[in-house]
């Protein structure tokens, strides 16, 4: 079966992010798909290369970037969120004329859209957040 | 036409778990998870409604997150089953859609 995860609220603040990658690893270990991952809200501050939480806590931003590229998966930070809380990546950063970009490469900045579609296209889209 | 419908917050902090409980249909899943496990609790103010969602249906609670709340099993209203993630799942490919009460 196809999922969509949608992702709500930012990492260590709420157990959204711990949640959904709980759900989304336990999926993929049964042999479902995931279509996409929408972070949204401050769900976008999983996706920052620059955190560096304490050793023995968990780092969700390398978690999800290490399940993404195990199984492929397409991560996507919704722009305009992005661009309220500073998260950039290198187009963003460009076209907004700032002096930095932040975000991980296993993730991507868009739109939207991209939600929708994972609505539509997907037989589930899983809510995690508050 | 079965929904599973997912509550994430405390009965005591926010009313999704009673709004979920008024909307529920024939062939509903409920899933109590995050601090919505505190609903899963015996004797409070919202557990006689849980019972009769047990009764006419199916409600579960996600074992990790009412464990890492130091709750006991044993205060666990009756009917009430324990899932893990990889059940989680199986309830979302289950049932027809699912509705997170957020």
């Amino acid at each position: 079966m196809k999922f969509a995860i949608q992702i709500n609220e930012g990492p260590y603040q709420h157990q959204a992010v711990d949640s959904a990658y709980q759900f989304a690893k336990a999926a993929l270990d049964k042999g479902h798909e995931i279509f996409r991952v929408f972070f949204y809200h401050d769900g976008v501050n999983t996706a920052t290369r620059l955190a560096v939480p304490p050793q023995d806590d968990r780092n969700l931003t390398k978690l999800w970037a290490e399940l993404a590229e195990q199984h492929n998966l397409d991560m996507v930070v919704c722009v305009a969120a992005a661009q309220r809380r500073g998260m950039a990546d290198e187009d963003e950063m460009k076209r907004n004329g700032k002096d930095a970009n932040n975000i991980h490469p296993a993730f991507r900045i868009s739109g939207l859209g991209q939600l929708i579609e994972a609505g539509i296209a997907a037989d589930r889209l899983m809510v995690f957040g508050d | 036409m079965a929904t599973l419908h997912t509550v994430n917050k405390s009965p005591f902090e926010k009313n999704s778990l009673a709004s979920c409980l008024s909307h529920l249909q024939s062939g509903y899943a409920v899933l109590l998870f995050e601090d919505g496990v505190y609903g899963a609790l015996r004797g409070t103010t919202i557990a006689t409604r849980v019972e009769d969602a047990v009764k006419s249906g199916r409600v579960y609670v996600l074992g990790e997150d009412f464990k890492a709340r130091g709750l006991d099993e044993g205060k666990m209203i009756e009917g009430i089953n324990v899932v893990d993630y990889a059940g989680f799942v199986d309830l979302a490919t289950e049932c027809d859609r699912v509705q997170s009460w957020l």
